[in-house]
């Protein structure tokens, strides 16, 4: 066995195994409340890490809108999910259907973005991210669709100028979002959706385009000039990217009753926050992220005994934690007293 | 060494879990027993007390504590103490269910919340789940309670205030043209606009200007202002929260724009904004069921217990919160329910007996609610005189 | 009449936009590094005014240059504790650290201060220009910001070309190595660039909140990521290219906000800044970058 497969497997494992306790757990009745809701959104966000991962670590591009890409995932599918709500389809059918869209959408979306933005360079490129992740917000929260017998209507201004008939619904209603999605999110789906995101980052990081892309951000002159087609790749790579935020969307969606889009969710301070599990995870580094979003995802919530002080604690330990982990003398330091350091040594003297 | 220390992590991830499990088994076991073994009530309460819109969910938490405290000094809800925990959801749909689930671990039985109208919907969707019982002080959106049978608001639905301002305004011949400056990317501001243009062209009222403004960019509004000064307004009305509304009286007065101002109950707590010049606010109309220099005695006790308390003047919120649980209150002691009943049969008993109380309270004289969770209230309209709200 | 008053109102904001972005280009330029938090040091600043104005009573004026002074040093106190010792990590870890930083800075002041909003006095006191019978008014507040931005930039320009502190940034934004080979003290340039930055970031907190008298624990970080967006608009690094990039992106959200739509504003700013950074990747006046193979 090599040590790529090796290291893959035991990713996949450290997810399936989380599963079934956590299923286990479950089933015993002995899993609180609290982490019963939150299954869903840390698979959400491992989603996201994994995802932005991609962009940041294996394609080298700072991404600051990368919540954007998720709100348009959440919107389309539940906007699909609301169209076929009555329609009497099986739900984990439509539910289904509603990531894929979602998925494909952002992908779409993911390219005609990254046409423009992908030219750019550096802090550039990511102030464009965080630009274009701030108008879909904006424009999402204008955006009013309604549904009755003559077909679909569309505004931009108010549920007024749809011009509906009297027995028509409105579907999106600019600031107030979507209400009454159902609710098809689940831990399995969840689960089967990140492993499937983690199957095709690491199948892409290593077949042939990854190999491409990975040698256009170590250097992008020298692979220019042996006839890599910098576009294409940086596009590839971007658009899976963004079409996997979208999936997670989809299922951030289908996760709770109603879907708005405010700063807290889609504006940069998210797009920034999945950016903090990428680079505490390590930058690339696919197991790194999930587990980093995982912890980052629950960690609020158990200082929830805190109260008052809950997110100034969460702020000193990101602030520590990023010390920890990425300041060169902490490194030293952890170097010098390793438990493998030390480890080593007893054996060294057992053996003496 | 990478390695050791995920690992690590995920180790100390799986033991913080079991630590979490351990912790929702002890409480989930004596779910209505307090420490020393009596039975108690548990209220939970959510609501944003970090993030942009903590002032909001601060006053709930703190509404509802003072009212908590009040019945239990005074012996409980039939006789049985009352335990309250309040939760932060950070004004965010997700945060708020997380909130709910925490409270459910520790017990709650009854909830007053969510504070905010999108994260009252997500949770709403929950607690019809659990038919757990649900009093929202302040989610105003007509969502909060459709199709959600267990669910009641104490605040008026925003179509309701939006209608009965544009009412207000034809009715008394106050203006015929108006402006209006609402926040675009908010669920309460765009319910009430929404509804009041729609009722103003039905009343033969002019919109002259119908200016946004949103979440991220709340600060300078004269250029909406400008606008409405333009259009030849003669009243703008502001479905807003006092926070930005002080700016814009503020503003307005700069650009020299000397008008009518109409608002609802989202600008009450405007003259207890700390440093702010009640002069500006002279002769600003709103309609609004609370005015915390209202003159009855229970305005007063509350509002010097508040202020003693929390050093602030309680607002609306504070006043919906404390309505609040007097509500479940009154529905408790005519249900006569019992520390020891399930949620859902708890649910079901006050599902029946909330609409056949009538409430004083601190935002109405004689509320009631119907089955669909609408309170029914009257809306009194004050206009601001030398820095105090009067009757009109 | 009107077009002129969105103008100057568009001046004022952007006024506030560019002394911030003067800031954090600054900071950019010199140490390579996007300091988030720099828009929270505008909210402690504008915190420290109104304690001293409301608490002790002093004079705005002596208020303003206490908050300068407490406002250096927590810049430079943050620099020392939370980004020095990443100095030789990837950028990013300095970036997601000074996130924490902003969170921490908000916290705190949502435990000191509470989150109702305060309403600030202003520090201004100046008779408001009228012309035009009346129907064009500027206020002190616009004055004082448009002529404080003027002379920031003009001394900050100075101080980079005619000082020895400020050759010696320049030496440090070009090559950090080859500064130090030549006897610069690289650690010393870079604190002083933040203590500059955020005193700097104390005048903004002054002038922003006097201009739009609001003050929570939020106050900064939306104006502060404006700001961003304005010195990359100018091309980062690059100091009157922070100062044209904060004025017009004032005036573009104004204009806009009057003429097409008030709830696309924040799109309409940011879909202008996408289309400037397509056809001069660089910003306005940003420098171009060669390649070297």
């Amino acid at each position: 066995m090599n040590k790529q497969l090796k290291d893959n497997l035991i990713t996949y494992g450290i997810i399936i195994a989380f599963y079934a306790i956590m299923q286990t757990l479950s089933a015993t009745g002995s899993l609180s409340s609290l982490f019963k809701g939150l299954l869903v959104p840390v698979c959400v966000y491992t989603i996201m890490a994994v995802s932005l991962n991609l962009t940041v670590g294996i394609l080298g591009e700072l991404s600051l809108g990368h919540a954007g890409f998720m709100c348009i995932g959440a919107f389309v599918s539940a906007f699909f999910s609301m169209c076929l709500k009555n329609s009497g389809m099986n739900s984990i059918v439509r539910f289904i259907i509603a990531i894929l869209l979602g998925a494909l959408v952002s992908a779409v979306f993911g390219v005609l973005i990254g046409i423009p933005v992908l030219r750019l360079r550096g802090d550039y490129l990511a102030i464009v991210t965080l630009a274009f992740g701030e108008i879909i917000k904006n424009i999402v929260n204008v955006l009013y669709i309604g549904k009755d017998e003559n077909g679909m209507h569309l505004s931009f201004t108010d549920t007024a100028s749809l011009n509906m008939s009297a027995d028509g619904e409105v579907i999106v209603k600019g600031p107030q979002g979507i209400t009454g999605i159902p609710n098809d999110s689940t831990f399995t789906i969840g689960i089967i959706v990140l492993l499937l995101t983690i199957a095709i980052v690491i199948n892409f990081v290593n077949s042939r385009s990854g190999r491409a892309v990975m040698a256009i951000r170590d250097n992008r002159i020298a692979a220019e000039s042996v006839g890599i087609n910098i576009s294409k790749y940086k596009l590839m790579a971007f658009a899976i990217s963004a079409s996997m935020a979208g999936a997670a969307g989809a299922l951030y969606s289908h996760n709770l009753n109603n879907l708005m889009a405010q700063p807290k969710n889609f504006g940069y301070n998210m797009s920034i926050m999945i950016l903090v599990y990428v680079v505490l995870g390590g930058i690339g580094r696919i197991r790194g992220s999930i587990i980093a979003a995982a912890i980052l995802t629950v960690l609020p919530e158990l200082l929830r005994g805190f109260s008052d002080y809950r997110m100034l604690i969460y702020s000193i330990v990101l602030i520590v934690m990023m010390l920890f982990n990425c300041a060169p003398a902490a490194l030293e330091l952890r170097e010098k007293y390793s438990l493998k350091r030390l480890f080593g040594k007893k054996l060294k003297k057992e053996e003496a | 060494m990478k390695k050791l220390v995920s690992l690590l992590l995920a180790v100390a991830m799986v033991a913080t879990l079991l630590v979490g499990c351990g912790n929702a088994q002890t409480t989930t076991t004596d779910a209505n027993a307090s420490a020393d073994g009596q039975a108690v009530f548990k209220i939970g309460g959510i609501g944003p007390v970090t993030g942009a819109a903590a002032v909001y969910g601060n006053a709930v938490k703190n509404g509802a504590q003072i009212a908590v405290d009040e019945i239990n000094a005074a012996g409980g809800i039939n006789g049985v103490q009352v335990e309250y925990d309040f939760q932060d959801d950070e004004c965010d749909a997700e945060k708020s269910v997380n909130a709910y689930n925490t409270l459910k671990d520790w017990g709650m039985q009854m909830l007053v919340g969510s504070t905010t109208s999108g994260c009252c919907v997500a949770v709403a969707a929950k607690s019809a789940e659990d038919n757990m019982f649900q009093v929202t002080p302040s989610g105003s959106s007509v969502d909060c309670i459709n199709g959600n049978d267990n669910v009641y608001q104490v605040c008026f639905t925003d179509p309701n205030q939006g209608a009965a301002s544009a009412d207000y305004i034809a009715d008394n011949a106050i203006a015929s043209k108006v402006a209006v400056i609402y926040d675009s990317s908010d669920v309460y501001s765009s319910g009430i606009y929404e509804k009041f243009s729609a009722e103003a062209t039905q009343k033969g009222l002019e919109i002259v200007a119908a200016e946004a403004f949103t979440a991220d960019n709340k600060t300078d509004f004269t250029t909406q202002l400008q606008k409405a000064k333009d259009g030849g307004a003669e009243l703008v009305f502001l479905p807003i929260y006092y926070t930005e509304a002080t700016l814009i009286l503020k503003q307005a007065d700069t650009i020299g724009f000397d008008t009518k101002f109409f608002g609802c109950d989202g600008l009450d707590g405007i003259l207890a904004v700390e440093n702010f010049d009640v002069a500006l606010a002279e002769d600003v109309m709103l309609l609004t069921p609370f005015a915390a220099d209202a003159t009855d005695d229970m305005t007063k006790n509350f509002v010097a217990k508040y202020t003693e308390s929390y050093g602030e003047t309680p607002n609306q919120f504070a006043a919906d919160a404390y309505d609040a649980v007097y509500a479940i209150k009154a529905a408790a002691e005519k249900a006569g329910i019992s520390a020891d009943m399930s949620i859902s049969d708890m649910c079901e008993a006050l599902k029946g007996a909330i609409t056949e109380i009538s409430l004083d309270g601190l935002t109405g004289v004689g509320m009631t609610w119907n089955a669909e969770g609408e309170v029914n209230k009257d809306p009194k309209a004050v206009v601001i005189k030398n820095g105090a709200y009067v009757a009109m | 009449m009107s077009f002129w008053n969105y103008l100057i109102n568009g001046l004022s904001l952007g006024s506030v936009y560019a002394i911030i972005a003067l800031g954090y280009t600054m900071v950019y330029g010199i140490a390579k590094m996007l300091n988030f938090a720099h828009g929270d040091v505008i909210m402690v600043g504008g915190f420290v005014i109104y304690t001293i104005m409301n608490g002790a009573g002093l004079n705005p004026l002596l208020a303003v240059l206490i908050s300068i002074v407490a406002c250096t040093v927590l810049g430079v106190v943050i620099e020392k504790v939370a980004y020095k010792p990443l100095r030789k990590a990837t950028p990013l870890a300095v970036l997601i650290t000074a996130i924490g930083v902003s969170y921490l800075l908000q916290n705190v002041a949502l435990l000191i201060f509470g989150s109702d909003a305060k309403l600030f006095t202003s520090v201004v006191n100046m008779t408001p220009i009228s012309l035009a019978d009346g129907q064009i008014v500027i206020t002190g507040e616009t004055q004082i910001t448009i002529i404080a931005c003027i002379i920031i930039m003009i001394a900050l320009s100075l101080f980079i070309k005619k000082t020895k502190a400020g050759q010696a940034m320049l030496a440090v934004s070009e090559d950090k190595d080859a500064a130090e080979l030549m006897g610069i003290n690289v650690n010393g340039t870079i604190s002083l660039t933040f203590a500059i930055g955020s005193g700097l970031a104390a005048v903004a907190g002054a002038l922003l909140c006097s201009a739009y008298p609001t003050l929570t624990p939020y106050t900064g970080s939306m104006p502060g990521i404006k700001a961003f967006v304005a010195a990359v608009f100018g091309g980062i690094g690059s100091i009157p290219g922070a100062f044209i990039g904060g004025i017009l992106l004032g005036i573009i959200e104004n204009l806009s906000k009057a003429y097409i739509s008030s709830q696309m504003a924040d799109a309409i700013v940011f879909s202008v800044l996408i289309i400037v950074l397509l056809v001069k990747p660089t910003g306005l006046l940003g420098k171009k970058y060669s390649e070297k193979v």
